[in-house]
């Protein structure tokens, strides 16, 4: 009889970190120590907590173990599951904690605000176990829907609960639905997004990869909604592990007859298949990607004709997002008054935000709409790492905007953001210190989408393009007051003439680093300084003369032989054979070498 | 599959293999399980509680899992059984006792006295 679970993350952060043969190593010494009809080692989706992976925990104590390296193992096994003493020294540790205060997952500080509604099962089944999800209500609403609900009322449900797209527009759910029922056609068509191409986010990612039965449930409900009775789910090919776990998932709800011809008796056929996709960016907008399912290439279209009157194949689709599904299930059991009691007025529920850059607790955490960015960072996040002071955080990634330090105290949802001209995106959240320079970090998302701009329209393809241009201007000193303004006008046509969502949004990331830190623009071109001593080109590196002791470290660890100067005597940097690689700062144990 | 009700069985079946992962039930069993407790034989009764919860059907309200040396090695295997602030220590624990635990403590919220540290210490 089993008496205790192990389970490890299986996702792909904890996968890289070693993972998986960690979860080997302690089946052979659980066997070794003759346990193996006792102890059940569990291989999950993710916990969120990636920073500190590979991650492990213990029921039924509970016990939350990080940083579990393979020769951890034997002590695991030996103490923790043999003799029932937990090894202290790799239970997690909230930041400013001497003492183990939290021995279970739950009372962590990055758990404790959380409330997990599209990662429910992420970190607690096995994906790759239908009955482990039927085991936690899995395809009930599904069977709820068949038998007990009309179309209609399955659309009326997911209409009252508030829900909004989860992939950036935030266009509401159930009006998405509502508008392509009633549309007559042989064929319609269940299409879900998992194209995720924010660079930092990976909610995604983790759903499929953790709780992949609740999108094959949600597709089949929504077919069922608007009369669709073939699904799709278009995901890069780049996520190995989240494709596989998919497909093994949906062989084994066509096995159970979960997919397939008259689910449940109820007459309603559905199936559904994996379309891969090669990673283009822009093929996470709707109309390209419908394209790109087609077999041509991915390119958007005009619209209208909306996806809900001509989408896929010509016939009428609803796609929506992976965690916009993954919610489906729980608001068609719990009820829409239970989704909407959570979240803001006009953005209900919880979002999934993928932390990432300056920020302690780097990870997958799900919050409720409205939480404060303060409670995000600080709370939850665990703060900025190094004692460096927060600056700004980047939402919605190359489509989005930062959100300045003096803004911290707003409520997180689509409203809030986009009055400040950034955008919810899929839930990216990008932390930056002092150390960041704004212009250089909107360089690089214009790096990023002048990169995967299709090409199709000129505002977007030679926009960008020049947009860039004037970027690298302005970094390199050679920038005029002039071409602020000029800036911002060419971002204001781009917005105005894109043919869809990439260009639309291309210049964001720049209007709003104008917005929030034009000083940071003026210092560059007026000054010709970066303040925060990223840009190569207006910096130059300097020895203090007193404070340098003279040690030779620098001139030898430098590249060019920049640096000249003799034993004990204060060394001097040439500044025209410099390339200001860093390499001397690394190595200065005076910190005498500063950049100005 | 073609039924609710077959849904439903498998649901059953399940749900008391993975709802060990949920943490949320009230009681807990503690069995001791240093050097100490092992060599008195704690581990059958380790398993005897296990399989007595789940088979009883008490996997919602109670957690079976294990400790290091609780201190008083002479009266080992202990088990101790916590209900929110009331903690119960079983002492000298046989498999054959367990049984009882779990029909009156656990099912029926009546402590077995004889069994307790204080009827051993008497």
């Amino acid at each position: 009889m089993i008496r205790t679970h192990v389970l490890i993350c299986g996702g792909t952060g904890c996968t890289s970190s070693g993972s998986m043969k960690i979860g080997d190593k302690l089946e052979l010494e659980i066997a070794a120590k003759g346990l193996q009809d006792e102890v059940k080692v569990v291989r999950t989706g993710c916990f969120g907590l990636c920073a500190l992976g590979p991650v492990m925990i213990v029921y039924p104590e509970g016990t939350f173990y990080c940083n579990v390296k393979i020769d951890d193992v034997e002590e695991i096994v030996e103490e923790h599951l043999l003799k029932g003493r937990p090894v202290d020294r790799l239970v997690h540790k909230d930041v400013d904690e001497d003492v183990i205060k939290a021995k279970s997952l739950e009372e962590t500080n990055f758990y404790k605000k959380q409330i997990r509604v599209a990662l429910r099962n992420c970190g607690v089944i096995d994906p790759e176990q239908i009955d482990e999800y039927i085991a936690m209500d899995g395809y009930q609403a599904l069977g709820k829907c068949l038998t007990e609900y009309t179309p209609e009322q399955v659309i009326q449900v997911v209409t009252d609960s508030g829900l909004r797209g989860r992939g950036g527009g935030g266009f509401p759910t159930g009006r998405k639905w509502s508008l392509t029922a009633p549309n007559k056609a042989p064929q319609k068509y269940v299409v879900c997004n998992a194209d995720e191409g924010d660079p930092g986010a990976f909610m995604d990612r983790s759903v499929l990869e953790g709780d992949p039965h609740s999108i094959i449930e949600a597709m089949a409900i929504c077919g069922y909604a608007i009369g669709a009775t073939k699904g799709y789910v278009y995901v890069r090919a780049e996520y190995p592990i989240a494709v596989r776990r998919l497909q093994i998932a949906i062989d084994q709800a066509r096995e159970y007859g979960l997919l397939g011809k008259d689910i449940f008796g109820s007459g309603f056929d559905f199936d559904m298949e994996i379309r891969l996709g090669a990673g283009a960016f822009v093929c996470g907008e709707e109309t390209a990607l419908m394209t790109s399912i087609e077999g041509n290439r991915g390119e958007p279209r005009p619209r209208p004709p909306y996806p809900a009157v001509k989408g896929l194949y010509g016939s009428p689709t609803v796609e929506n997002n992976v965690e916009t599904f993954a919610n489906i299930p729980q608001i068609i059991l719990k009820g829409a008054e239970w989704f909407a009691s959570m979240g803001t007025e006009k953005s209900k529920g919880t979002k999934v935000f993928a932390l990432g850059g300056k920020i302690t607790n780097t990870g997958l955490v799900e919050i409720p709409m409205g939480t404060t960015l303060r409670e995000i960072i600080d709370e939850i996040g665990g703060g900025v790492p190094n004692g460096k002071k927060f600056k700004a955080a980047q939402t919605g990634g190359p489509s989005g905007g930062c959100i300045p330090a003096s803004l911290i105290d707003t409520e997180v949802d689509y409203d809030n953001l986009v009055a400040m001209g950034c955008m919810m995106g899929s839930g990216g959240l990008i932390v930056m210190d002092e150390d960041t320079c704004m212009v250089d970090m909107a360089k690089f998302f214009l790096e990023f989408t002048v990169d995967e701009s299709c090409g199709k329209c000129t505002p977007c393809r030679v926009g960008t393009k020049r947009l860039l241009e004037m970027l690298e201007k302005i970094t390199s000193g050679n920038g005029t007051l002039e071409d602020i303004d000029k800036l911002e006008e060419l971002c204001n046509y781009i917005k105005a003439n894109s043919l869809c969502g990439l260009g639309q949004t291309a210049p964001n990331p720049v209007l709003s680093t104008l917005k929030f830190f034009r000083d940071e623009y003026v210092a560059h071109v007026v000054d010709k300084k970066c303040p925060a001593g990223v840009c190569k080109d207006l910096l130059t590196f300097y020895i203090e003369p007193e404070k340098c002791k003279g040690c030779t470290k620098c001139m030898r660890n430098c590249p060019v032989n920049a640096i000249s100067g003799s034993v004990k005597v204060p060394h001097v940097i040439d500044t025209d054979k410099c390339i200001k690689c860093g390499a001397c700062i690394d190595n200065c144990a005076f910190k005498a070498i500063i950049k100005r | 599959m073609k039924s609710l009700a077959e849904l439903a069985a498998i649901r059953e079946r399940m749900q008391s293999k993975v709802n060990i992962r949920e943490n949320n039930a009230s009681m807990r069993i503690v069995v001791g399980m240093a050097t100490c407790g092992i060599s008195a034989g704690a581990r059958p009764v380790l398993n005897a509680f296990v399989e007595g919860v789940a088979n009883a059907g008490l996997s919602n309200k109670a957690t079976v899992s294990q400790t290091g040396c609780i201190g008083i090695c002479q009266y080992e295997p202990v088990v101790e059984v916590y209900n929110g602030d009331e903690k119960v220590t079983y002492v000298n624990m046989t498999p054959e006792k367990v049984a009882k635990v779990i029909e009156d403590h656990i099912k029926n919220g009546k402590v077995v006295a004889e069994y307790t540290i204080g009827a051993a210490t008497k």
